[in-house]
């Protein structure tokens, strides 16, 4: 063969080009940055939701929103965010990372991957219509919820439901797909020598992740299913009346929706498992041990769902069993920071944007820890329970604990995508702008709610409206500071300094994963022959 | 490397076996929650089922202790029904049987059997709050337009904790037709 010949045939594997490229794409790298587009996209209509919400609240009264607008834009602000956003954006960096990470030539079922992505513009379109149906003649009244779709109010809601119903079929589809190509690339895929116990921490989480996800996304499919059967065939799974019981769907939404917010968690804690080190310079402290925390979480996670329904009526020694379950959840949650701190202990720092989002972190989630002890003592969450003092503490767990947890990983590899290094000014000033804001957002919201203020209510009384107005400008400032970031990607996409193959000097220590061998931006496909692992 | 598709795809059937395996999970908490609750008593409410009057009398009343209770209603989704407490408060001594009844009327066009379920707050006092009569033991019929006073009586032991002095004792009031409703909607179909 001539080299003319071998050249020609590794052209006809090289990337195709035009709308088909995307649209057919097997490719790990194509379909991951298509769903990390797609999860910046509907970051900013999640957040011009927000946005809205927070106007509304500026001041007491009514000003911009109806009751039930209000309460349709909050359930569609907190589906857009879990599903839309964070879920996405984690799979993104999945499909991106993992076969880079593990020496795979791509991921494991190609095909059901492309097929995983394609489903997500449908289900965002229906979960639009589901905004917009109830304003048509016939749709009657908006979504009301709230993200927790509980009956008897959402057999009772127009037929925005069914289409949000949909939409969550749609989604849970997606993710089991993704959650099941996941596990067997990591099953069966690793490079030779790279073992359970040599891979990157994000692998590891994204292994527990996408079990959770398989085990608890049937369950919410199924949940809601019951829920479009109540609606309009007739059936009585919620309803009292025909011998049903509308508290089973709390306990079938909360068996998925506790370990989701671990879904939501986990792919950041591996984040910031290959940052932290990095900027530390130093290995992970006590990598095994992290790894059996992450395994405890998930498992624990599984069991503690009622903690979010104690004021339903379910008796004392229940309740005691979930607040005991829910505080023992605080020992691999606090064993996971010390072990991020412990490796930053006399680490070589630096500072750079994906370290400092590190430390906030560590830090800001913390806290979240804190608040969520609290919650969890049955007691105390009598008087807490749907009050904003609980919005502030899942602000407080998925902003810092998710999203800024995918902000860093997004500064960390965006070098490694691209090919460019981001201008780091534009970095710090972006995690300064947005750390700062999000704090004066959601701080005072601890205090409004121990003073008793209601969630999920269009209006309050006026002895909290400084509080609220701090957050509203808190808000608005954290809404523009995406517009920043926004920037800083599409500037770096466009171009800047070129990356290296290792552009983070400590990018190697510990347990790294294979993607700083490869080229900065990696070749269409990363190994076509497995590297060998010392 | 070339058998790996094929593992690839025995591993992806065994993780999709999973998944259909906790969609069924999902439906069949259904018959389970309501057997767990039945077994364990976890979900009671209500009070105790039928006691005699007897049982609960023998320890003779307690004068020097009041408890007020309190009598409320809700109508379920779809009832049609004018639901009215004869007695909405009472003082009552411990020990003491009192009879109280809730009117109540069919404002629809049509006979409908109904069922009440009763709720007592706060829960701790369920267990002490003894029927030894009540209308919420069998099903009520009206014809259209009929009304009835139905009656309920009750001894609150002297078992009460002290620290109780309000208990509430709620009804909601069920259409049991729904089920047939139900049925001839779908077969109609
Ligand atoms: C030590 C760890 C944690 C504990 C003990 C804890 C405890 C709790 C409790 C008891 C509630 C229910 C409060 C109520 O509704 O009255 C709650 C709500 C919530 N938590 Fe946590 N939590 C922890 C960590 C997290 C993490 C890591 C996340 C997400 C990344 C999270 C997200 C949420 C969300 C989203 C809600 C509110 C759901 C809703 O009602 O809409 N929590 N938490
Ligand atoms: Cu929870």
């Amino acid at each position: 063969m001539s080299t003319e010949a071998i050249h020609a045939d590794h052209d006809h594997h090289h990337a195709p080009s035009g709308i088909g490229r995307w649209l057919f794409s097997t490719n790990h790298k194509d379909i991951g940055t298509m769903y990390l587009i797609f999860s910046l996209v509907m970051l900013f209509l999640g957040g011009a939701s927000a946005m809205m919400l927070r106007a509304e609240l500026f001041t007491p009264g009514l000003q911009i929103l109806d009751p039930d607008t209000y309460n349709n834009l909050l359930t569609n602000h907190a589906l857009i965010m879990v599903f839309g956003v964070v879920m996405p954006a984690a799979a993104g960096m999945a499909n991106w990372m993992i076969p880079m990470m593990i020496g795979a030539p791509d991921m494991a079922l190609p095909r059901l991957n492309n097929l995983s992505f394609w489903i997500l513009p449908f289900a965002a379109i229906m979960l639009i219509i589901s905004m917009i149906a109830p304003y048509f003649p016939g749709g009657g009244t908006p979504i009301n919820t709230g993200w927790t779709l509980y009956p008897p109010l959402s057999v009772q809601v127009g037929m925005g439901m069914d289409f949000a119903i949909f939409t969550v079929h749609l989604l849970g589809i997606s993710s089991i797909l993704a959650a099941i190509n996941i596990i067997t690339t990591i099953v069966n895929m690793r490079a030779p020598g790279m073992t359970y116990f040599k891979l990157p921490l994000f692998v590891w989480s994204w292994l527990l992740t996408a079990l959770l996800l398989i085990m608890i996304m049937p369950v919410l499919a199924g949940g809601v299913t019951m829920l479009l059967f109540d609606r309009h065939f007739g059936t009585a799974f919620f309803d009292a009346a025909g011998g049903g019981d509308p508290v089973l769907f709390q306990h079938l939404f909360w068996f998925f929706g506790h370990p989701e917010v671990y879904v939501l968690l986990l792919p950041s804690i591996g984040i910031l498992g290959m940052v932290v080190p990095t900027f530390s310079r130093k290995p992970l402290f006590a990598y095994k041990p992290l790894v059996y925390s992450m395994m405890m979480l998930t498992a624990l996670g599984m069991v503690v769902w009622a903690h979010h329904q104690y004021t339903v009526g379910m008796s004392e020694a229940v309740t005691t069993y979930f607040m005991i379950g829910t505080i023992l959840i605080s020992i691999p949650v606090g064993y996971m920071l010390f072990s991020f701190i412990f490796t930053m202990w006399r680490g070589a720092m630096t500072f750079e944007t994906p370290m400092l989002f590190a430390v906030a972190i560590v830090l800001m989630f913390s806290f979240a820890g804190v608040t969520g002890v609290m919650l969890a003592v049955v007691p105390a969450d009598l008087q807490y329970h749907d009050t904003y003092f609980v919005v502030a503490h899942f602000h407080y767990a998925l902003i810092p604990g998710s999203l800024f947890g995918i902000y860093a990983g997004v500064f960390y590899w965006l070098p490694k995508w691209t090919g460019h290094m981001y201008n780091e000014t534009h970095g710090k000033i972006f995690f300064w702008w947005t750390t700062i804001s999000f704090n004066l957002t959601f701080f005072v919201q601890h205090f409004s709610g121990l003073a008793g203020m209601p969630r999920r209510i269009v209006d309050y009384s006026p002895i909290f409206a400084e509080f609220n107005m701090i957050s509203s400008i808190g808000a608005f400032s954290f809404g523009a500071s995406h517009l920043l970031f926004l920037y800083i990607i599409i500037k770096t996409v466009k171009g800047g300094e070129k990356a290296s193959d290792k552009p983070w000097e400590g990018a190697q220590v510990g347990t790294p994963g294979l993607e700083w061998t490869l080229p900065s931006p990696p070749p269409f496909h990363s190994f076509t022959t497995p590297p060998a692992i010392k | 490397m070339s058998n790996q598709p094929k593992s690839n795809r025995k591993l992806g059937l065994g993780l999709a076996s999973i998944v259909v395996g906790m969609f069924g999970f999902g439906f069949a908490m259904v018959p389970l929650y309501g057997l767990f609750c039945d077994i364990t008593g976890i979900n009671r409410a209500g009070g105790t089922g039928r006691v005699a009057v007897s049982d609960v009398t023998m320890l003779g009343v307690d004068h020097d202790r009041k408890v007020r209770v309190d009598f409320d209603s809700t109508l379920n989704a779809g009832l049609n029904w004018e639901v009215t407490p004869q007695t909405t408060t009472l003082e009552v001594h411990p020990g003491k049987v009192y009879d109280v009844s809730y009117r109540v009327r069919n404002n629809s066009d049509h006979a409908v059997v109904a069922q009440a379920i009763p709720s007592i707050t706060p829960w701790q006092a369920t267990e002490h709050f003894n029927k030894t009569e009540c209308f919420c033991f069998e099903q009520q019929t009206l014809q259209p337009g009929e009304s009835a006073d139905l009656g309920l009586r009750f001894v609150l032991s002297r078992t009460l904790p002290e620290k109780y002095n309000t208990v509430t004792l709620s009804y909601t009031f069920m259409d049991t037709n729904r089920d047939k409703m139900i049925r001839n909607a779908v077969s109609a179909r």
